[in-house]
């Protein structure tokens, strides 16, 4: 195939494709086993410095936070982010020092409440550099194309633009068409952190509403690591086995996290704390702020439960479930902070 | 120069373009809208005269009939009562292979071609503001029939001769140039919506057009506030107006919190 165009980003987390068959055949264990441990067994076990990381769900929505936190209670360095629509996990990540390169689709804003201060500065003052651009289809046609274990997947968008001039995509002339198309290569994070509804204790798991990209991800990432909402019994998953959404053997940790997606939103669940993203959102404004913020809410406190403590605890909690299930009215507390 | 609407207290802006967002959705047809005031049009556009519009969100959403705003195009409601909650692999592909009729995009900087710019002002690498990026807008212009474009501070900083940094598909160098690039045929900018007037995109340069100027704006204001000349037809329009119910439901059903469309 004629190579029409490169782009000139960082090619980030690709492998040939049969590196990255050898890395499950020799790393990805099939044995029925219990995978369940802590947030931070998990991350120290799993999750080095300088590794490629991704976040399930999207933006707000689904994030393991109780994750995050833990990135950045060990103080990890030189992390790079796949930028698949990161909100949140994004803004906090590279605001705390553990990001310093970020793969954008979407990264440094907070959709509708927002840019996000502290991700920006970092980005502005060049201490998180973007190492490449892309479009949310394609970033997760990288996830998809490294699940099939196949070097690449052949699309029709980002075409004409600096998007694609930013990315480490390739345009080629499709030998049946004729016509150019864009080549987005596989993506083999490192690890990928992802909150579901619930799962076993091997990991076969389910999660209620839209998948987003995490199908694909949890099946490409070299280390998936679970938060659930709750443990279940393996005898549930197997009297409904079509809700199986990511099965065991590409799962190699498990943590039991009730809300661990706080402050995000867990559809069906608990709606977003909009009182504790406008916090972030305001004290992030300053170096100084960010700092206050991870003191209280991170190195403050000793575990994910004690973070859900000092957040309003059961009361705030509750009210979140009602928010979710529209028993409450909208609130946009982040629109007084301008 | 504000529109008499506005001026005259009935509605504010956001309201407005709102309301001229939602006029130009269709009925039985599918849109695949993008935070804010996309979603804002899609929902006034099902509760009034198009409650069959197939609204498609690019996390797997689709086909809601949402109870509340979405904040996010990835969360709950953009499910509600949907015909189906997938994924993004799911409406990604759906769209490449032709099933979204309208695109519907916010946006802060356009050239005549209606290229897009939401990633960054000033140089890609060393950047004065570093924006989003393109997230799903990309996709949705490259694959939608036609894209529609909210841009709700026409300027002469906004829009200009050359964008910044190219993110989103326009019509990219003019006539062909989609096609050349290998983008699916006939996709590409429909219409584009500011503060002072609809504009669509001539056939033959496909340049930006003219088509109404909202009420009480002129022809004047519209030129001053563009960096590369309008074309302007012979026949130009008054862009409608909301009636008290398009009010009602954007004030009482649709946003009573003011999240996108208060001051």
């Amino acid at each position: 195939m004629e190579v029409i165009q490169e782009g000139n980003g960082d090619l980030i987390g690709w492998h040939d494709p049969d590196e990255a068959r050898d890395w499950v055949i020799t790393n990805k264990s099939r044995a029925l086993i219990d995978k369940r441990m802590t947030a931070a067994e998990a991350v120290s076990k799993f999750i080095d410095d300088g590794s490629f990381i991704a976040s399930g769900g999207f933006g707000h929505v689904r994030v393991s936070m109780a994750l995050i936190y833990e990135l950045i209670r060990q103080r990890k360095q030189r992390l790079i982010l796949a930028g698949k629509t990161a909100v949140h996990d994004c803004d906090i990540l590279v605001g705390s020092g553990c990001v310093d390169r970020v793969e954008v689709a979407y990264s440094f804003g907070h959709e509708l409440r927002g840019l996000s201060p502290a991700s920006r500065r970092m980005v502005q003052s060049g201490q998180c550099k973007v190492v490449a651009e892309i479009s949310n289809a394609a970033y997760q046609w990288r996830f998809l194309a490294g699940m099939m274990g196949i070097p690449f997947i052949p699309c029709r968008t980002m075409l004409g633009t600096d998007t694609l001039n930013y990315s480490s995509c390739k345009v080629v002339k499709d030998p049946f068409s004729g016509k150019p198309v864009n080549l987005v290569p596989a993506a083999y994070p490192d690890a990928a952190l992802i909150h579901v509804h619930r799962c076993d204790i091997h990991g076969n798991a389910q999660i209620d509403g839209i998948m987003v990209e995490d199908f694909e991800l949890a099946r490409c990432a070299r280390r998936t690591i679970i938060t659930t909402e709750e443990i279940v019994a393996t005898e549930i998953i197997r009297r409904e086995p079509w809700k199986t959404v990511i099965p065991y053997f590409v799962v190699d940790a498990v943590v039991e996290t009730p809300f661990g997606s706080h402050p995000c939103e867990m559809p069906g669940a608990y709606y977003y704390d909009e009182d504790h993203i406008a916090e972030w959102l305001r004290l992030s404004k300053t170096q100084k702020g960010g700092a206050e913020y991870l003191n209280k809410y991170v190195f403050g406190v000793a575990d994910f439960e004690e973070y859900l403590e000092i957040c309003g605890g059961i009361k705030q909690l509750n009210y979140l479930r009602r928010r979710e299930a529209l028993r409450e009215p909208m609130t946009a507390p982040w629109r007084k902070e301008g | 120069m504000a529109i008499t609407g506005i001026s005259t207290g009935k509605y504010n802006l956001r309201e407005y373009l709102a309301f001229i967002g939602a006029s130009l959705l269709e009925d039985g047809k599918s849109v695949f809208v993008g935070t804010g005031l996309p979603i804002v049009a899609a929902m006034l556009a099902q509760k009034t005269h198009a409650p069959d519009l197939l609204i498609v969100f690019e996390a797997g959403g689709t086909g809601p009939q949402m109870p509340e705003l979405a904040i996010s195009v990835g969360e709950s409601r953009t499910f509600h009562k949907g015909v189906a909650a997938s994924s993004m692999h799911d409406v990604m592909s759906l769209s490449q292979a032709g099933y979204i009729d309208y695109g519907f995009l916010g946006a802060a900087q356009m050239d005549a071609y209606g290229n897009i710019n939401t990633t960054a002002i000033g140089d890609h690498d060393q950047p004065k503001v570093r924006l989003p990026g393109s997230g799903g807008a990309n996709d949705v212009a490259s694959f939608s029939c036609r894209l529609i474009t909210i841009i709700a501070g026409q300027s002469a900083r906004t829009f200009v001769d050359k964008v910044d940094f190219l993110t989103t598909p326009g019509y990219l160098s003019g006539p062909g140039a989609r096609e050349a690039a290998g983008l699916p045929r006939a996709t590409g900018p429909y219409r584009v919506v500011t503060q002072l007037a609809v504009y669509s995109f001539d056939e033959a340069t496909k340049r930006l057009k003219l088509v109404s100027l909202h009420p009480g704006v002129t022809l004047d204001e519209v030129k001053e506030n563009s960096m590369f000349d309008i074309i302007i037809p012979d026949d130009i329009a008054t862009s409608p107006e909301p009636d008290a119910r398009h009010l009602e439901l954007l004030r009482q059903e649709i946003d009573p919190a003011g999240i996108v469309l208060g001051k």
